[in-house]
């Protein structure tokens, strides 16, 4: 922590972010490897894959989209269901607004094409700390952060793909699915309206599942935004 | 399985185009306008509303033989969860569930008639 965030340049800044950022790289690589698998054993190419992890850059949405797809899922529904996973982008879209929405708009818009959830993570609590930091600075902080995270999804994803076809029937890939998912949820079930959130999704779309187009994921799933919203708010009117 | 490769290729470009309208939403916006508090109380959860809901029928299918889900993906699953919530970190959650599953999977084939 340097004592004058108004002196840090763009260079030294843009190396804070690489730094902070590396750690990541050992979620990122082998979440990667394991959309490659699973993508190319759903039947995707090699293109298709790749086309995927570079056009949307979103793990979890795109799991959902090719998990969808297997399951014979409307395009539509595959589509919103894959979007509503990233609805959470707009909120990270928010909060950064008010510390680099003045940057120049093709910095905006590279800022926006790479926006993962652990770069947006990083660089909202640097923000915050360092309020003082400039704004070539704060994008150069950005950029170092992703600048690792970015090129090892890709290749995590590749490598996936490439070795997707030779790995022997005997290993379950099937299970790798709701490994990867599950594993990035447990983290996430921080508050009492997290863990409501989620219980309400389970049940509803274990109730629901006989509705037909996977709608029923998609009820549930609104549902449970509801119920974490509801608590949230029940919570902060207790005073919790 | 096969998917049709129009089909695939409709969903990356919609799916990019969609996501990156979502990531440029407001900052793309000029004077920073702000979202209000109920959206981003509810978007706050979207994660957590949509991929359990997504993988709990999937981890909860019957399997053909027993009739009941697969004991080694329901083992695997609950260590992932645990550690994830013990640890607050994916990659040993990940890594924990993996071993799980790889160890549960050869006890099967070990015992297997």
């Amino acid at each position: 922590m340097t004592l004058d965030a108004a002196s840090i340049t763009p260079r030294q800044s843009f190396w804070q972010g690489l730094r902070h950022g590396g750690p990541f790289v050992l979620i990122v690589g082998p979440f990667g490897i394991v959309f490659g698998v699973v993508a190319t054993d759903a039947g995707l190419t090699l293109a298709q894959t790749m086309g995927f992890t570079i056009a949307v850059i979103a793990g979890a949405a795109q799991l959902t989209a090719v998990q969808l797809m297997t399951e014979q899922a409307p395009t539509v529904i595959v589509l919103v269901t894959a979007l509503a996973v990233n609805l959470r982008m707009a909120m990270y879209s928010a909060s950064l607004a008010p510390h680099i929405g003045a940057a120049p708009l093709w910095q905006r818009a590279l800022i926006a094409y790479l926006m993962v959830d652990q770069a947006y993570a990083t660089s909202i609590l640097r923000y915050e700390q360092q309020p003082g930091l400039s704004l070539p600075a704060k994008v150069a902080y950005y950029f170092g952060v992703v600048s690792l995270i970015c090129p090892v999804w890709y290749l995590g994803t590749l490598a996936g793909a490439l070795v997707g076809n030779q790995i022997p029937e005997s290993v379950p890939i099937g299970a790798a699915v709701p490994i990867a998912f599950i594993a990035l949820i447990g983290p996430m079930l921080r508050t009492l309206a997290h863990v409501g959130a989620a219980l309400v999704s389970v049940v509803l779309a274990l109730a629901l599942a006989w509705i037909p187009y996977n709608l029923g994921l998609l009820v549930a799933a609104l549902a449970a935004m509801a119920a974490g919203a509801l608590i949230e708010t029940w919570q902060q009117g207790r005073g919790a | 399985m096969t998917l049709s490769s129009t089909t695939v290729w409709m969903v990356i470009v919609v799916l990019a185009a969609g996501t990156f309208a979502l990531r440029f939403s407001f900052l793309g916006m000029i004077g920073g306008r702000q979202i209000p508090g109920w959206a981003l109380r509810l978007l706050r959860y979207t994660p957590v509303a949509v991929i359990p809901g997504l993988m709990a029928p999937q981890i909860a299918r019957p399997m053909a033989e027993t009739g009941l889900p697969d004991p080694t993906l329901l083992g695997a699953v609950a260590v992932t969860l645990l550690v994830g919530i013990w640890r607050r970190n994916a990659i040993w959650a990940m890594l924990s569930g993996a071993l799980v599953l790889g160890a549960l999977t050869l006890l099967r084939v070990a015992l297997a008639p």
